[in-house]
């Protein structure tokens, strides 16, 4: 059967999604070497590419909208077009966070983060954690694999427990550098917003799974922990 | 509950075997919606419920069809009393060749009904609750082919309204009409469902996913998929009925 209609429309919104995941994966990426390695030059290459991001997010909104309005999806095509929705917003808050913490690098770091200090606090393992979970949930997608998807939900708990030992981490740092207070509670805000990255990527998941299986995990722990 | 009831149907039109062991249930009040392909047995299936089928030559049917707990193919039915209760309402508008307020007088008099005074009341109260005495209420002598499309399919269920019926049936009533009147008469259907059962047949699946309750889901005269109009349009259990509404089937 030759191609329908609704389905190079469908193909056109896929491909735009998958140019909105490139962009954000590139601004974790970068948001990673920018701030373990203290390079003001790709913080501001991330500010930058930010507004890419903003742009491409108001232009998947429409295209989901001109899908919706001109098709009249149901079933599988309506929770795909629903999804996209969700999913764009949600890959758009990710880059914010990129973007939060490059503005992080260029505004309130004064130098690179000490190694031990940088190890102790796990960052560079945070954003492993994160870059896998965000890297699955793109698989998934493109592979229209719910099973990948719900694999996401139990790798969040690790992100949780280091941003979780931050806190003290961080106060007995400042303890010992009273002087760096400011920077390091700015820091605590960087690694909040890596921990948001995985919940972000999570939502995401639940978006997937909602958009193939028609299963709503949103608010629903009990059927989540069952997945992880 | 008002029921129709069909249980274990088969229909054979000569050696076609047009509905296969067909089983389902259909609430009071409420719209049910049948779908599927030209040539699936929707419109055969819905016109056994006021045995419309029975004057096609060399058919032939096993199953009960119960209305209100009565086999309506059991021997002692009579046709016309059947009818009373179960009025039809087809694809094309079809007035008689008569003024406005005949065409809805037409089955009351046909059934007996002599005084003038209740005739009128009658043709009155059916034209409002056909959304149509608004526009109609200055000409009711005028001939019914001088209405349009649209206002000649309401003037169409406000006839089968006139004489009473528990259950309207409905094949395809707004595939010849524009947008607009198509709109007036999904409207009308969501109002009637308050005072009556309603069955229609339909090629449009927003039509369908807008006025019904339930939906039933028909392919090669077997019925696969019969649950709830949100369920159908948003998570069909099946795959054939996910492929022929989101338009990918064949």
């Amino acid at each position: 059967m030759a191609a329908l209609h609704i389905d190079t429309e469908l193909f056109k919104l896929k491909n735009s999604l998958q140019e909105m995941w490139l962009l954000v994966d590139k601004q974790i990426t970068k948001a990673q070497i920018a701030l373990l390695q203290y390079d003001k030059s790709i913080a501001r290459e991330i500010l930058s590419r930010e507004k890419m991001v903003n742009a491409l997010e108001l232009k998947i909104d429409s295209e989901c909208e001109n899908f919706i309005a001109r098709n009249n999806p149901v079933a599988i095509d309506l929770r795909l077009a629903l999804a996209y929705l969700k999913i764009n917003s949600n890959l758009e808050r990710i880059g914010d966070f990129a973007e939060g913490i490059a503005e992080f690098v260029l505004r309130n770091m004064s130098e690179k983060l000490p190694d031990d200090f940088a190890n102790r606090l796990r960052i560079e393992e945070m954003f492993n954690e994160v870059a896998e979970m965000f890297t699955l949930a793109k698989e998934s997608l493109h592979d229209e694999n719910s099973e990948k998807a719900e694999k996401i939900f139990g790798l969040d708990n690790l992100v949780d427990e280091i941003n979780h030992a931050s806190t003290k981490i961080i106060s007995q740092e400042i303890q010992n550098n009273p002087q760096k207070a400011e920077e390091y509670l700015y820091l605590q805000a960087v690694i909040r917003k890596l921990e948001r990255m995985g919940d972000r990527c999570n939502n995401i998941a639940e978006e997937i799974v909602f958009y193939l299986d028609a299963k709503v995990l949103k608010h629903n722990k009990e059927e989540k922990k069952k997945l992880e | 509950m008002y029921n129709i009831d069909v249980k274990n149907l088969n229909f054979y039109y000569g050696d076609f075997h047009a509905l296969k062991d067909i089983s389902m249930s259909i609430g009071k009040n409420s719209v049910t919606a049948f779908i599927g392909p030209s040539g699936c047995g929707k419109s055969t299936f819905l016109r056994l419920f006021n045995r419309m089928n029975d004057l096609i030559p060399d058919i032939k049917m096993t199953g009960e069809v119960n209305i209100d707990g009565r086999n309506i193919y059991s021997k002692d039915i009579l046709v016309d009393e059947l009818r009373k209760e179960v009025g039809m309402v087809f694809q094309k508008p079809n007035p008689f060749p008569k003024s406005i307020f005949e065409n809805v007088a037409y089955g009351l008099r046909v059934n007996g009904e002599k005084n003038k005074k209740v005739i009128e009341d009658r043709v009155v109260e059916s034209l409002k609750g056909a959304a149509l005495w608004e526009e109609v209420k200055d000409k009711l002598k005028k001939s019914a082919f001088e209405l349009s499309g649209g206002q000649q399919q309401r003037l169409c269920i406000a006839r089968a309204l006139a004489i009473a019926p528990k259950i309207i049936l409905m094949d395809e009533p707004a595939s010849a009409l524009d947008p607009l009147s198509t709109l007036k008469i999904e409207e009308l259907i969501f109002q009637l469902k308050n005072d009556y059962t309603i069955v229609i047949v339909t090629h449009n699946m927003q039509q369908a996913a807008r006025v019904s309750d339930k939906t039933a889901f028909f392919y090669l005269g077997e019925l696969i998929e019969y649950d709830a109009t949100e369920k159908i349009f948003t998570n069909p259990s099946i795959e054939s009925t996910q492929n022929y509404i989101t338009g990918r089937f064949g």
